[in-house]
């Protein structure tokens, strides 16, 4: 009973296109997110960026339907409003910023938790999702993790971990929010380059919202700037990081290069003229 | 990194099914119920008149569809064996579990190891429902039906309907922490009225608190009938959940990323949950300490996978409270011990021991 429920069906693993339409979130009687009009090709690299509060978290959080918006999201051309929960969930997986972790859980069970949408009502795991789960850990490198309680491995591995789960999903999309806002330099760099090589390797659209510009400059195809919800500029890194666009919307002096790649690194100068914020920071 | 190709992604996939995910397991099964054996055979045993342990498990076998064996015991000691003891230990099996295995539901869907099945204001309701029923004087068997189990399963879930009507505001998603929140309101509110209630009726008082106190006092298998149906769905639809309170456990947000639908599963969960714990107090009365325990020392030696937790809730938690009820009316024969005193003296200890045992690892 349980095993025809459980049988693995087939998955979209065409490059899925992600576009919003018209967007508009209302939180608290706030408009968090202003009709925004957005779409990113197939294996294509969005990074949404923008300064604080400026509604990256929330519009991404419309593409798992997890708040309430006007307008229209789809994945592959298909409303995702319009498919069922579980369907949604074969569509896109998601990373968040802070993933709970149930203290306790190893590694395996926690990997094998994205399985959840493959299954049946009583989300009995399959061997084929046992399967899935063990190749995407040894394809992370989390071979010798296994067994272990995920509270018990290091941030970069927690990472790594969290990303298994959403590999697990087998979805076309792939959405972090901010996924390298707890690592060292290193770690970001090692979990970005992952997610770089399994997009190739998986032909993921990818979605992810970024603090640090430079990386957002350097990995992302495409890069989405928000400001108090609206989108304000859209597309190569090399068009929309320029310096005067981070001076109007981050506030602050900054000098960009472009590589031979496209990729942009965003270079944040000090602010040695304007007055200081507090007080306690005032040089002597 | 970068340069590792896809070539060896498919390497381990034939060791994969061998993985340890948390099941069940055959050996967690058998020991639980050995331990509900073992409580059954210890429990109908042991009482003003002694019957040996093995007669009574042959005794008890005899009743098993497909087996006959001879128990060698006479008459009278059958009489005692069904008519005064097997009601009373199946009683208190059937209500350990009802508590353990809505403890640990209730654990499960607020991911709090402090909620307990009393948690929403099961335990309040059910006391103002009884002794509302006493102090009005129904529950002096005069009726066909003992009132006070009625009331208190009434007043249980009136509390229960309270809390969670209190704490969902049309149009939206109130966090779990709300629910909590209402229920301890509730339980207030209806604690002060049944403090209110007892005030006024000094002359039942002690009547009132024997109920509060808890007892699996019976007479016969009526008790036991009563709360066998609620206990049959409730296990059922706690069984048929584990896999979703495994998904809930990584929160709402990613729950319903992963295709679950959160609040549903979380109401489903909850009302079955309180069915049976409602259902649990209105025979036993208050029996505090189970519902908390008996989880979170299963989740210490089991792990935390609701798919071994709630099975071995509902076992372990039986097997406790009737080994509970063996010391309740031993301890001071012939007076009974309240057995709430003897599930928190017993209870504690045990679980500090697991605890330190765990940490200790």
């Amino acid at each position: 009973m349980s095993a025809a429920a459980a049988a693995p069906r087939p998955i979209p693993t065409v490059p899925s296109e992600v576009s919003f339409d018209g967007v508009t979130v209302e939180l608290g009687g706030r408009h968090v997110v202003k009709d925004v009009t957005l779409s990113i090709p197939g294996g294509g690299w969005l990074s949404v960026i923008g300064p604080n509060g400026a509604g990256k978290t929330t519009l991404i959080r419309t593409l798992s339907g997890a708040v309430r918006y006007l307008g229209d999201v789809r994945i592959g051309g298909i409303k995702t409003s319009s498919i069922h929960h579980r369907e949604r969930a074969r569509c896109l997986a998601i990373v968040p910023q802070h993933p709970l972790v149930p203290i306790g859980i190893s590694t395996f069970d926690y990997a094998l938790l994205g399985r959840t949408p493959h299954q049946g009502l009583r989300f009995s795991p399959s061997r084929h999702d046992r399967e899935v789960t063990a190749e995407v850990l040894h394809r992370l490198d989390l071979d010798e993790f296994t067994h272990r309680r995920v509270e018990t491995l290091s941030g970069g591995e927690r990472q790594r971990v969290v990303l298994a789960r959403a590999l697990t999903q087998e979805t076309p999309v792939l959405v972090l929010d901010e996924p390298t806002s707890f690592l060292d330099v290193g770690h970001q760099i090692e979990v970005l380059e992952l997610i770089a090589s399994l997009r190739v390797e998986r032909n993921l659209t990818v979605v992810t919202t970024l603090h640090d510009l430079s990386v957002a400059g350097q990995f992302a195809d495409q890069v989405a700037v928000l400001a108090e919800g609206k989108k304000v500029a859209d597309g190569i890194p090399a068009d929309v990081l320029i310096p005067a666009l981070i001076a109007r919307h981050w506030g602050i002096e900054a000098d960009t290069a472009v590589d031979d790649h496209g990729g942009v690194t965003v270079t944040v100068r000090r602010r040695r003229k304007t007055k200081p914020l507090k007080k306690i920071e005032e040089p002597i | 990194m970068s340069d590792s190709g896809e070539t060896d992604s498919r390497m381990t996939a034939s060791v994969a099914p061998s993985l340890g995910v948390s099941r069940l397991g055959g050996r967690w099964l058998v020991g639980g119920t050995l331990a509900v054996a073992t409580a059954l055979v210890v429990g109908v045993s042991t009482g003003p008149v002694s019957i040996p342990p093995g007669r009574v498990a042959l005794e008890l076998l005899d009743r098993l569809p497909l087996i006959s064996v001879e128990s060698g015991l006479s008459e009278g000691q059958q009489a005692i064996v069904w008519n005064l003891r097997a009601p009373r230990v199946i009683l208190g099996l059937l209500v350990g579990s009802m508590l353990a295995g809505s403890g640990a539901a209730y654990q499960g869907v607020f991911r709090n190891p402090l909620a307990d099945p009393y948690l929403l204001g099961i335990a309040a309701g059910a006391g103002l429902g009884a002794t509302l029923a006493i102090v009005s004087g129904l529950g002096d068997g005069l009726g066909i039906i003992d009132p006070v189990p009625v009331a208190a399963f009434v007043g249980a879930l009136l509390a229960v309907l309270a809390a969670g009507t209190l704490s969902v505001r049309r149009g939206s998603a109130m966090p779990p922490s709300t629910l909590i929140l209402a229920g301890v309101a509730v339980a207030s509110f209806f604690t002060a009225l049944q403090t209110f209630v007892q005030q006024r009726h000094a002359e039942t008082l002690r009547q009132v608190f024997a109920w509060i106190l808890g007892r699996l006092s019976t007479a016969g298998w009526d008790e036991v009938l009563l709360l066998l149906p609620y206990a049959v769905v409730c296990s059922g639809g706690m069984l048929l959940a584990v896999g979703a309170l495994d998904v809930l456990a990584v929160g709402d947000d990613e729950a319903s990323s992963l295709g679950l639908r959160p609040r549903t599963v979380r109401r489903l969960v909850l009302i079955v949950a309180s069915l049976g714990a409602a259902a649990a107090v209105a025979v036993s009365g208050l029996i505090g300490f189970v519902g908390l325990i008996v989880p979170h020392a299963v989740r210490l030696v089991a792990g935390i996978s609701h798919r071994r937790v709630i099975p071995l809730s509902l076992l372990f938690g039986g097997a406790f409270l009737a080994l509970a009820d063996v010391a309740a009316r031993t301890v001071q024969s012939p007076a009974e011990m309240p057995i709430g005193v003897i599930t928190a003296f017993i209870g504690a200890p045990f679980f500090l021991a697991i605890l330190r045992r765990q940490t200790a690892q």
